[in-house]
């Protein structure tokens, strides 16, 4: 039998370290527990958490006693998370499904809708493109898989990359109801195989930056002055019009969407208050700033 | 000595429980991830299950083209990594000088430390643009893109391991084999590699391993479509991998849905073929030792 060498100092010392490291975390989470301030979790789109940040910014200045912590990670994931009950406020970027309400109201849960802005989402190209318009049908058929050359089109013979959110971004499904399938309930049609599911608004923009065969889409929010934004004509219209807040409010552009927020009952409280705050004009403005659409009361 | 048996009965306990619970929280996972994911099985036919169209939202479940895309970017990677990881491997141990040797093994291990997110950046702004442009593909978004940064996240893995188990070769073997007149490569090749073959494998199977795991830096950079790979053309377009499905998806998906099963059943899939490749592995393994064994005694 091996005989071990006293080892007394080092466990003494792993003693000492996990002590300190128990009651630093312990200390942590009571401070935690104890603040003096409401907080508010919000949580959802993608497209919307850069404006939920700038309200929770502000809104700091307005009402200092109340916190708010905002994430993304896509529409579905704020509802979700609504669903379970681990957030106070979840942002869409679509409205929700039957089956989420459903589900929420399983977990005792009523999710009331609020409207809270408006979004154009617009056709984006690489600078380098020399295409500056489609219509509604062309963009179906470049995403359905009808189209694969950007010649079919007006443009280079290059071919078409197509790039789009994942599946759990309200944008995606957002497109694909209401441009691939054109509104139309009954139709089937699906974004081709070979589409391109990029995790975030920002993995769309690099690669549509670098690289003159990709088209993609975006909240208008998202698009950056590199970024080349296309023109949309309606099926059966020759109008060809740019993405724009004025052009949203009067129902021009054809791609444009409500945002939404989701709140776990009637909201009450510190939440009611913000939401009312959002409702508000200084609020909207900051909507306007962010290359949103403000909501007309 | 009365101190040091005490202390020797601890730490022999203290190991045991360790050992066990290694097995055990194993064996939890694999309970938890069937009784998670065979629902499935039941919920989506079998025609639907090996089909070759995975779009969720509108329950298409086919994983054949998550299996296949997990399977080309790893066998992509290993066939990179594994030639150069241990090139530099018996680099570092054989050949280089002493001085050469204290800088370059903690250079690779610092290597191995990198965060993945960080080389999926490297690899969304640098690689993808430049394996566009070099091959002339359409996108760089490509499985070829993943394999690249994938090799570059396990030759580090590789080369320490392998390095190590080289280095544990005792010096007479060298000496021995030189003796006879043998060449250094003849000496490297036929003798130094076939004695540390057991840890070499090691070396190869965990760098394997933590290629077909990971899942941060193939979600930014394979494309994510979830087309079926059919030949050696499937390298150069892009993929979607099982891991980063689970990731994409996980966030968002209702507790209990078809879609969550689904993901789960992804899992398993991915633990299985874990299994049976770390299987194969120690199977070569045992089986090598045992003629070692036989040549030494």
């Amino acid at each position: 039998m091996r005989i071990f060498p006293p080892l007394n100092p080092l466990k003494l010392q792993i003693l000492i370290i996990f002590c300190i490291l128990t009651t630093a975390c312990g200390r942590l989470s009571e401070d935690q527990n104890n603040g003096s301030s409401a907080s508010i979790e919000n949580k959802g789109s993608d497209t919307i958490v850069n404006l939920a940040l700038a309200w929770a910014e502000e809104y700091q200045d307005v009402n200092p006693a109340v916190r708010i912590s905002v994430t993304g990670g896509g529409s579905g994931t704020g509802i979700a998370a609504l669903i379970n009950g681990t957030v106070d406020i979840a942002n869409a970027s679509r409205s929700i499904k039957p089956e989420e309400r459903e589900s929420a109201q399983g977990n005792g849960i009523d999710p009331i809708e609020f409207v809270i802005a408006r979004d154009a989402i617009a056709i984006i190209v690489n600078m380098e493109n020399p295409v500056d318009k489609l219509s509604i049908d062309q963009i179906s058929d470049i995403y359905s898989g009808k189209i694969n050359n950007w010649t079919e089109v007006g443009g280079e013979d290059r071919p078409i990359v197509r790039l789009s959110r994942e599946t759990n971004s309200g944008t995606h499904v957002y497109f694909l109801e209401n441009v691939l399938r054109k509104g139309n309930k009954e139709d089937k049609t699906l974004f081709s195989m070979d589409t391109l599911l990029l995790p975030s608004s920002e993995g769309i923009s690099v690669e549509i930056r670098q690289n003159p065969n990709a088209i993609g889409y975006d909240g208008l929010g998202y698009v950056t002055e590199d970024l080349k934004v296309i023109a949309v004509a309606e099926p059966g219209s020759s109008e060809y019009i740019l993405p724009s807040a004025q052009a949203v409010n009067e129902s021009l552009y054809p791609i444009a969407r409500d945002l939404y927020m989701y709140t776990a009952g009637e909201p009450t409280g510190e939440v009611l208050e913000y939401l009312e705050w959002i409702l508000g004009p200084d609020a909207q403005d900051i909507v306007t700033e962010l290359g949103f659409v403000p909501i007309i009361r | 000595m009365r101190e040091t048996s005490w202390s020797e009965f601890l730490i022999t306990r203290l190991i045991k429980v360790t050992g066990y619970s290694a097995i055990l929280i194993v064996g939890i996972i694999f309970i938890f991830l069937l009784r998670e994911g065979s629902p499935a099985l039941i919920e989506i036919p079998f025609s639907t299950l090996f089909s070759v169209r995975w779009y969720p939202i509108e329950d298409y479940f086919g994983i054949l083209p998550l299996i296949g895309g997990s399977l080309i970017v790893t066998i992509g990677a290993g066939a990179i990594a594994i030639p150069l990881g241990l090139a530099t491997a018996i680099f570092i141990s054989e050949v280089a000088p002493r001085w050469a040797r204290e800088i370059l093994k903690p250079m690779v291990e610092i290597l191995a430390g990198l965060p993945s997110v960080l080389l999926g950046f490297i690899g969304i702004l640098a690689l993808a643009p430049l394996t566009r442009e070099f091959l002339n593909l359409p996108t760089g978004l490509t499985a070829l893109t993943g394999a690249l940064l994938l090799s570059a996240i396990s030759i580090p893995t590789i080369v320490s391991v392998a390095e190590d188990a080289l280095d544990a070769v005792p010096k007479t073997y060298r000496d021995a084999a030189l003796a006879m007149g043998a060449t250094k490569w003849q000496t490297i090749w036929r003798v130094t590699l076939p004695a540390a073959r057991s840890g070499v494998l090691t070396a190869v199977m965990l760098g394997i391993g933590r290629a077909i795991g990971e899942t941060m830096t193939v979600m930014m950079v394979t494309g994510n479509a979830p087309v079926l790979p059919t030949g050696l053309s499937a390298l150069f377009k892009p993929t979607r991998t099982m891991t980063a499905t689970i990731a994409a998806e996980m966030g968002e998906v209702a507790n209990g849905s078809v879609h969550y099963h689904a993901l789960f059943l992804i899992g398993i899939s991915l633990f299985l073929i874990s299994l049976v490749v770390n299987l194969a592995a120690a199977s070569v393994v045992f089986r090598q030792k045992k003629r070692a064994e036989r040549i030494l005694s």
